[in-house]
């Protein structure tokens, strides 16, 4: 993975720099020991690592504030960090920078049930946001798989979704507000009562910008009213793309699942392998849950058991205790560990229109074929994100590259049938040289263009999301100028 | 000027020296607005995709709203965030004012069902951004930047947005005797249980409202519980007419009847803070609640300014009073004014002062 040449200036003046950021947040929560700092070098894309030039472990909004002006000063490049779980090097640092990471800021400042949201620092996890609504009966929608552990602030960073959001939207769908600190240290409140506004939606923008904006240190997050509960039927097919199909079938007919979750037959192996969950003998297989009262449940399953008996389905399995219901989703929660006993993989994040399965389904069977390196499919069908896990053996020299090539094969396919890269991971450093299949010149330079306001001297997270040669000549001009 | 592409559009910009007004219908215009040589959208028309099986549409700026809504009602499918209807009102037009109606309270405001956008910036350059995918974080979301932007930042071209399909089943509880500031905690009760409710509005005459959607059996007996919870509140009658429409149509700045000589605002805040912002402005007439209690609609005498709690943002939609109050603060300004200067560094779509609260 290339990296910008890290600025030796600030390197030599490493010293003095953490000794102004010790005077500004005491010195114990600044970590420049190098054998510290190594749980810093990268974020769960481990396969790209740099230990930093220092991590500073602020906890408030002041205190990052005040980091911020010393890095301002001194042209110090910032990485902002929240628990490092982003799978797309994210919050990789380099040589240079200083890692801003924000676990200690977990506080949460506000709930209010009657006006449905809560208050809380940018280091909060998000599964430990619902559970603290979860009493009164709330929770907070977006569900993004490493839950148990990523951070509020990435998830802003990254847009965050999960299975969930077909029916809730991710991130920037229940965001009302953030604090976030400019790299020049000044402190701004972006959102409002509903979201949005006054004038331009800046909050629309900063979610998903994958910590290149601003550093969040506080959201205001939408809560919602926990449904009455939540029932999974797991329905089987002889073949991908009749599954395929069936989503588009249950979509088109109006009734709306909180998650459709599809598994073709390498998946269903590994995990049956793996976890013994029991899944039935078939090519492919849909997880549909509804949610509301049981007599909703019946209403709505009824419905999707006479869309999915159109497709002739090996199976309909429909939940009828607590336990079916964990077996039923056990496979998929554990379809990334047990991928894991099959070799190791790369996981994708394309995303397509619903529409498009079938032929992507094809066509990633073909180049698989074509490339010898078998592909496993989980992934949201209801929202059309992808995850297409490529399976290899990392100790075999060359297998990297061809996986990397046959990786980018399908998220070109991927972009050709009117999808896109990144449907929830984000560019990162991963995917940064692929933005050109996806944008023009004309797209990458209106989007940089915000970053220049924002972050004029492009000290903020700066060798991600573009790639490094589009957005050399900027950052660059920081380095020309100091 | 009545461009007819993307290509023209663009040649226009590139040649115009400004200052210009982007108008779709011309229909959400707010005091102030429309000043300059107006450069209307009306013949960048038509639908490009409408796959009902993905809930997706793509179509022009110009197209006009009812003529989407149609095609999408011939599908049993609509917009998600049931935009106000206005005569004359384009799709662009809705998108460029972010202009959403009562469901938002559940699915979202229309920058919410945008997936993509196609632009042309005021340097003449077109742009492209989103796609027509639900989940897509690849590069900046300009799509939010651009819903609500009025024009400012570039002419929308094409919007692709996620559409939703209409429930079979609908049904409206009202409790007729309230009045605006009783409303409130009946709207939040509904909206703090498991009713999924899609509507929850306050009208002079109909007092409060509460929607629900979905499949009959399951209406039925949400309401019967929904009704319970709201007994304490008083009388809850089942509505036969939709008054959903009356409170889109209604509400001035959504497609208004005025009520001549009086201001008109629209105040967003925390439903918390709604009967308090009555009580502060004893000498406004509630015109409606929307969203929870989240929007206060209310007219006040030509020359006054409503009194608001912090957090409170208020736009006047008829009347002399230009930009939110309160006026955004210096960081936001400059952000705000740089990224205007740098979508459009000759300044010219005119951008008067305004800005949606």
């Amino acid at each position: 993975m290339r990296m910008p040449i890290p600025d030796a200036g600030v390197i030599a003046r490493r010293e003095s720099i953490v000794a102004r950021l010790r005077a500004v947040i005491g010195a114990g929560d600044v970590i420049d020991d190098p054998v510290e700092a190594r749980a810093y070098e990268c974020d769960a894309l481990s396969a790209y690592r740099c230990p930093p030039l220092a991590v500073a472990l602020p906890t408030t909004t002041e205190e990052v504030a005040a980091i911020l002006r010393v890095c301002h000063e001194e042209r110090v490049p910032v990485v902002p960090r929240g628990a490092g779980t982003s799978l797309a090097g994210g919050s990789m640092p380099t040589a240079d920078a200083v890692v801003l990471g924000l676990a200690r800021m977990n506080a949460v400042l506000e709930v209010d049930y009657g006006d449905r949201v809560i208050r809380v620092q940018a280091g909060r996890t998000n599964l430990s946001v619902s559970t603290f609504v979860d009493e009164a009966g709330f929770f907070y929608a977006p569900d993004p798989s490493s839950q148990l552990a990523c951070a509020i602030g990435g998830n802003i960073g990254m847009n965050s979704g999960g299975a969930h959001c077909l029916k809730y939207g991710v991130t920037t769908n229940n965001l009302l507000g953030v604090t976030m600190v400019l790299m020049d240290g000044s402190i701004v409140e972006l959102g409002g009562p509903m979201g949005e506004g006054p004038g331009l939606d800046l909050l629309g923008v900063v979610c998903g910008a994958e910590g290149q904006l601003g550093v969040v240190t506080e959201a205001t997050l939408r809560i919602l009213p926990k449904p009455a509960g939540a029932r999974p039927v797991l329905i089987g097919f002889d073949s991908s793309e009749t599954a395929g199909a069936c989503v588009a079938a249950i979509i088109r007919a109006g009734v709306l699942p909180v998650a459709i979750e599809f598994m073709d037959r390498p998946c269903i192996v590994a995990t049956e392998n793996f976890a013994r969950p029991g899944y039935p003998d078939c090519e492919a297989l849909l997880i549909v849950e509804v949610e509301g009262t049981p007599s909703e449940i019946d209403e709505q399953l009824t419905l999707i058991r006479a869309i999915a008996e159109a497709f002739s389905p090996v199976e309909f399995r429909e939940s009828k205790s607590e336990d079916e219901s964990r077996r039923i989703w056990l496979g998929r929660k554990s379809a990334f560990g047990a991928m894991g006993q099959m070799g190791d993989y790369m996981c994708l994040d394309g995303t397509i229109p619903v529409s498009a399965l079938p032929r992507v389904l094809r066509g990633i069977a073909e180049m698989s074929e074509a490339a010898g390196l078998p592909v496993a499919n989980v992934f949201h069908a209801g929202d059309g994100n992808m995850h297409p896990l490529i399976i290899f053996d990392a100790n075999r020299p060359g297998d990297l590259e061809r996986v990397e090539a046959l990786g980018a094969d399908i998220l070109r396919l991927c972009v050709e049938v009117g999808g896109c890269l990144t449907g929830e991971h984000g560019v990162g450093v991963e995917k940064r040289d692929l933005m050109t299949a996806q944008f023009t010149d004309a797209d990458m330079e209106a989007q940089m263009r915000v970053k220049d306001v924002f972050d004029p001297q492009w000290l903020l997270n700066a060798a991600k999301v573009f790639p490094l040669e589009v957005s050399e000549t900027r950052r660059e001009a920081r380095r020309n100028a100091a | 000027m009545r461009p007819e592409t993307e290509a023209e559009l663009a040649a226009l910009i590139r040649a115009g020296r400004g200052p210009l007004s982007i108008i779709g219908g011309g229909t959400r215009l707010l005091p102030g607005e429309g000043q300059g040589t107006r450069l209307p959208t009306a013949a960048l028309t038509g639908v490009t995709l409408y796959e009902p099986a993905a809930l997706t549409l793509v179509a022009r700026a110009g197209t006009p709203l009812a003529e989407i809504e149609a095609l999408l009602a011939s599908e049993r499918q609509r917009l998600a965030f049931e935009p106000p209807p206005a005569p004359g009102s384009t799709i662009g037009g809705v998108i460029a004012a972010n202009a959403s109606g009562p469901r938002r309270v559940k699915d979202g405001a229309a920058r919410d069902s945008l997936l993509g956008v196609r632009f042309v910036d005021g340097g003449g350059k077109i742009v492209s951004n989103g796609g027509r995918v639900m989940k897509n974080v690849t590069g900046y979301d300009l799509v939010k930047l651009m819903a609500g932007s009025r024009g400012t930042l570039g002419v929308l071209t094409e919007v692709s947005l996620k559409i939703q399909p209409i429930p079979p089943f609908s049904l409206t509880l009202a409790l007729p005797e309230l009045d605006a500031a009783a409303a409130v905690p009946a709207l939040t009760a509904a909206l703090t249980g498991p009713w999924d409710v899609t509507g929850a509005a306050w009208l002079p005459d109909l007092g409060a409202l509460v929607r629900i959607e979905g499949l009959e059996g399951s209406v039925e007996l949400r309401a019967e519980t929904l009704t319970a919870r709201l007994s304490a509140f008083g009388e809850v009658q089942s509505l036969k007419d939709d008054p959903w429409l009356l409170l889109r149509g209604n509400i001035p700045g959504s497609g208004a009847a005025p009520r001549s000589g009086s201001a008109i605002w629209r105040i967003a805040c925390r439903p918390s803070q709604t009967a308090a912002i009555l009580t502060m402005n004893p000498d406004a007439t509630p015109l409606a609640l929307d969203w929870g209690a989240s929007l206060i609609f209310f007219s006040l005498a030509p020359n006054a300014r409503p009194a608001l709690p912090q957090g409170a943002r208020a736009l006047c939609l008829q009347g002399t009073h230009r930009g939110p109050l309160p006026p955004p603060d210096p960081v936001t300004r400059r952000l705000e004014d740089g990224l205007r200067e740098r979508f459009d560094p000759r300044g010219i779509f005119a951008a008067p002062e305004l800005t949606v609260a």
